[in-house]
Order: C-alpha cells, then structure tokens, then sequence
C-alpha cells in the first residue's frame, strides 16, 4: 500500500517550477498532487504523479536532482476530528511523521499523504486502526 | 612495464647526466641566445661557474614575462629553418607565449610522454581516443605522438561535440581516454544522459589524464563514474618547457616520475626565490637539459608542488613531484588568507551530496572579502530531507572553516545549473573588483 511520492531538488529562481512542469507535460504525466514550502535558496518539491518512475527518468534525463520516496496516502473522511483520530492511531504506534500535505480528490473524501519514518509499520497500524488506504494505482489516477 | 632503463639509474647516474647537459646547455643558451646572455652577464655568472648542480643556483630565473618580451622568436636558439613545429599558448593576459620544436625536441618530446603513459598503464594493444583540443594547445599533439610511438591506435577526435566523442567510443571501442579530469568526468555525464552506461557500455579501462589539476576527490570521482577498475592517472608539462611530459604518475599513484635526463626541477620558496629541501611546498622552476629550439633555464611555472628522491614500488627510480596542489597565481588571497581551489574541492568531494562541479565567487562589500561557493547536488546523492539538506550544506560550510580559516557562504544547486569545460575548467569568478 506504499506509494511513491517524486521529490525534486529546486533553486528558488524564476522559472524552476515552470520548468519542471514542462517536462512533465511534455512527457504526458499528470500531477495529481503537489507540495512545496516557501523557503530561502532552494526547496524540495514533492509530486504524487501518475507514474512516478517514468516522471523521475525525464527530470534526471533534463538535469533534475530528482528521487523517488515510500509515502502513504491515506483516506481521510471530511469530518471533525478525523485528522485527529489518523494522528492518534500514528503516535500510539509510537511513529513519527515528517510531513505531510493534502491529496485532493474534489469530492467529499480527502486524502492525506503521509511521509513517516517507517512507511510500513505506519501503513499497518493506519489499517489497523480501520483507516483506508489508497493503493498506488488509485492514488496515481485520481480523478 | 618500464618504458626506458633511463627511468632506473641509480641517483649517481642520473646526477652525472644532468650535470654534464646543464652544462651544456648553460654554454649553448649563452652562445646562441642574446637575451640570456645579456641576463647572465648582468648577473655577472659565466657558463664556466656551473661546475656542480648546486651552481644551478647562481643563475637567473626565466619568466613567462622574459617569453612575451622577446615575442616571437628572440629566446630560439635555432634558425627558423631548423624548427619543424610551432606551438602557442592561449595567451589569455597580453601575447601568447610561443615555442618551436626541432626533429630532435620532438622525438625527445615523443620519448617522455611514451614513458608516461606507459606508467599510467598504455600498452601497444590499447586504442586511445584524445579528447584534448588539437591546435596551438601542446596536450593534443604531445600525447599523440607519445602514444603512437608505444604503438597504440590514436583516434584524434579533439574536445567538443560529446555525443560524437561518445559514439567513437562505443563504436571504436576505445580503451584509452586522454583529457582533462572535468571534461572525462562531463564526457560520463553525457553518456548516462544519452543512456550509456561508462562501465557496461564503453571499454575504457585507463585514463591518462592532464592540463588541469585532479584531486584525490576527483580520481574518485572518475572511477565512480567509469568503474572502480579504471586506472588513472594524471600527468604534468606545460607548453614552454615542451607541453606534456616532464612528469606522470605510475600505477602506485606515489607522485609524478620526473624525466630527469630531460628536465632538473627545483623547488623554490615564491616570495624569496629560495631553494627549498625535498618534501617542502613551493614553486616549481624547470630547466630543459636537452631542448635545442628554446630551452628555458630555471623557467618558474607558477605551479605549487614538493620533491621526493626515495625509489618507488614501481622499480623507477626518477624523483617524484607531488600532484599540483595550485598555481601561485590561481592563489586568492582572501581577507589575507591563502586559498587553493584544490582545497576547496577536496572538501566538498567528500561530502554526501555533492557532485564535481562547483565554483568558487569572490565578492567585495564594504571593503572585506567575501567567498561563496556555487555547488551541484549530485543527482545520484539526492534526498527527500530538508534535514539531511541542511545537515550537508553545514557540514560543507565547518570543513571550510576548518580546512581555510575562513567563513564561507555555500549554496546548492541544481545539477547542469554551472558551466560546464571542454578544456581546463574555470572555477574562480573574481567580482572583487566591482565593490557593490
């Protein structure tokens, strides 16, 4: 049930998302999600594409630092309190969480993408504590 | 295997040699060459008051700015019938600095770059692709020459156009690269980029490398790139004393094998023009022993390097030289600190996430230094943490402080963000002289 996020190393200078979306686009991949943070000199940009494999071979073929990492995409019912349940389960397990970011699906189920720091043991817990998670062909092609 | 017998005389013999062609050549430049008599009489030395090779001493040195006075011809001791080729360097700063080469120069140059290749590991079976520009540049031609007289198969294919360097040598199956470090390591690069992979797809199993410095750091770095199996080694000259040839390094990577019977080396303290002891750092200043068309007498090159007598492994026993660890005018001096890009890139080669390529800016504010240096991410070394991002570039930023003195500001960038080199790669961007 792990998914592969692609994070791409980007400098902080006009143009660099533009130019990584291009490949993509010209590559025929879709982004079904994305995550970037406003920091100073240079970011990490995280994608949840539909297929991750194939977006890293042409961002590195174009000079990209690029990698794929082991993430769970979880879903997460639009409610009071749910993000705090899925937390809930995470800590008993006593499992960190180092970032997280929405992937959206435009219709009442949200979804969390989750980087934790043993992707496996957080998958296992998150079922056991009877949340439903997203396998990666779902997770590449949201519509 | 052990090119000449001349590279395992005993100490006596080599010193017996040298001593008798110094003095010749000291009686030769004097007859023939009116500009160092004119500096030798000044100095009130006479070729006569060489009789040992501590006399050596006595006499002036030569100077890159002693070759652009007497532009073009006036330090050639032959007549321009008797030259059969003409080099010239690039002249960056003012005229290009010129030499000429008689039949004898040139096979003494095929002579001592045969020798070092065939320490670097060239053999007769090997089919070498030179990837330095031919032309007016002497790196092309010397190793040409010295490899063909080994008997290996030359594929001239120059610097430039990679992807065609690329399809030679997979084609061709060539198994000998000559070039400069930067550009072995960039010719890689373009092979994953076009789907090559160096150590599968291509049979290049030695690397006789020169015209810029390579570091430890570096030598890794090639056999990451081209298996842990290549030998490389690294060879030193320049083109006016003859181009490549007075040094390279065997197979026990100990130090450049100096062709001694061709070239006496000394180590001199920059600043007092002092000699100094083997093992201590300083300039080199090389004398040509044998040269008939412009031999130059104690010529300073500017390079930062050590001597080493002690016979090595490899059963030479020709003085070694230490890699280049700089130039005396590549130096910075920042904040009045001494720095060497070499030391620069040996910090940042041995971190988790770097690749080869860097640069190095100097900035001036408010009158006080500053350095910041530019480095790629390694595509192959990167990480999804911001944490390990951090972790790297303060890692980078403590060995500087500790290896320079200095506080420096590092930034990471993107891979293929910085220029990349055909020929010797130019890392030092200078701004100091627009003050903001």
């Amino acid at each position: 049930m792990l998914i592969k996020q692609v994070s791409v190393f980007i400098e902080n200078k006009p143009g660099r998302l533009l130019a990584i979306t291009k490949v993509l686009t010209d590559n025929g991949i879709n982004i079904v999600s994305i995550s970037l943070s406003d920091t100073s000199e240079y970011g990490l940009l995280r994608l949840i594409v539909s297929d991750p494999e194939g977006a890293r071979l042409v961002l590195m073929e174009n000079g990209f630092s690029a990698m794929l990492t082991d993430v769970l995409a979880v879903r997460l019912p639009n409610g009071i309190g749910k993000l705090q349940e899925m937390l809930q389960v995470i800590t008993e397990k006593e499992q960190s969480i180092e970032y997280m970011y929405i992937l959206a699906t435009g219709g009442g189920n949200d979804s969390m993408i989750l980087k934790s720091s043993d992707p496996v043991h957080a998958a296992k817990a998150l079922k056991e504590g009877g949340f439903e998670l997203y396998s990666p062909e779902e997770a590449y092609h949201i519509a | 295997m052990i090119w000449s017998e001349v590279e395992t005389w005993s100490r006596e013999q080599i010193e017996e040699v040298q001593l008798e062609r110094l003095k010749n050549i000291v009686k030769y430049v004097y007859e023939k060459c009116a500009p160092y008599r004119k500096k030798m009489d000044e100095t009130g030395i006479k070729p006569e008051d060489v009789q040992t090779l501590d006399d050596i001493r006595k006499l002036p040195f030569t100077t890159k700015q002693d070759m652009r006075d007497n532009y073009p011809f006036d330090l050639f001791c032959v007549p321009k019938k008797d030259l059969l080729r003409i080099h010239a360097s690039s002249g960056t700063t003012g005229k290009p600095t010129v030499v000429g080469y008689t039949q004898k120069d040139l096979d003494t140059w095929a002579e001592c770059v045969a020798r070092l290749a065939v320490a670097g590991g060239a053999t007769a079976e090997d089919t070498s692709q030179i990837c330095f520009g031919y032309g007016m540049f002497t790196g092309a031609l010397g190793l040409h020459k010295g490899l063909e007289k080994i008997g290996s198969a030359i594929i001239p294919s120059s610097s430039g156009n990679t992807k065609k360097q690329l399809l030679y040598m997979h084609d061709f199956e060539s198994t000998l690269l000559v070039a400069t470090p930067s550009y072995a390591l960039r010719i890689a690069e373009v092979a994953q980029e076009i789907g090559l992979d160096p150590k599968k797809d291509l049979k290049i199993k030695t690397a006789v490398l020169g015209s810029e410095l390579m570091t430890e750091g570096m030598r890794q770095e090639m056999r990451n790139a081209w298996g842990d199996d290549l030998r490389v080694t690294q060879n030193y000259g320049l083109s006016e004393v003859m181009g490549p040839g007075v040094s390279g390094e065997c197979l026990e990577l100990n130090g450049m094998h100096i062709n001694e019977d061709h070239f006496l080396v000394e180590i001199i303290d920059p600043k007092t023009g002092e000699v100094l002891p083997p093992g201590e750092k300083g300039e080199v200043v090389i004398t040509t022993l044998t040269k008939e068309a412009i031999p130059l007498i104690r010529y300073r090159t500017r390079d930062i390097s050590a001597l080493h007598y002690e016979p090595c492994k490899c059963g030479r026993t020709t003085a070694r030289m230490d890699n280049i660890s700089g130039r005396t005018d590549d130096m910075m001096k920042i904040r009045g600190v001494n720095v060497f890009p070499g030391q620069i890139e040996e910090v940042l080669l041995n971190t988790d996430i770097c690749g080869p390529h860097y640069e190095i800016v100097l900035t001036r504010k408010n009158h006080t230094d500053a350095i910041e240096i530019n480095v790629e991410v390694a595509p192959d070394k990167m990480t999804d943490s911001y944490q390990e991002l951090k972790n790297s570039e303060q890692e980078i930023k403590e060995k500087l402080r500790t290896v320079l003195g200095l506080a420096a500001k590092v930034n990471l960038v993107s891979p293929n963000s910085i220029q990349r080199f055909e020929g010797k790669a130019k890392r030092i961007i200078d701004k100091r002289g627009e003050e903001q």
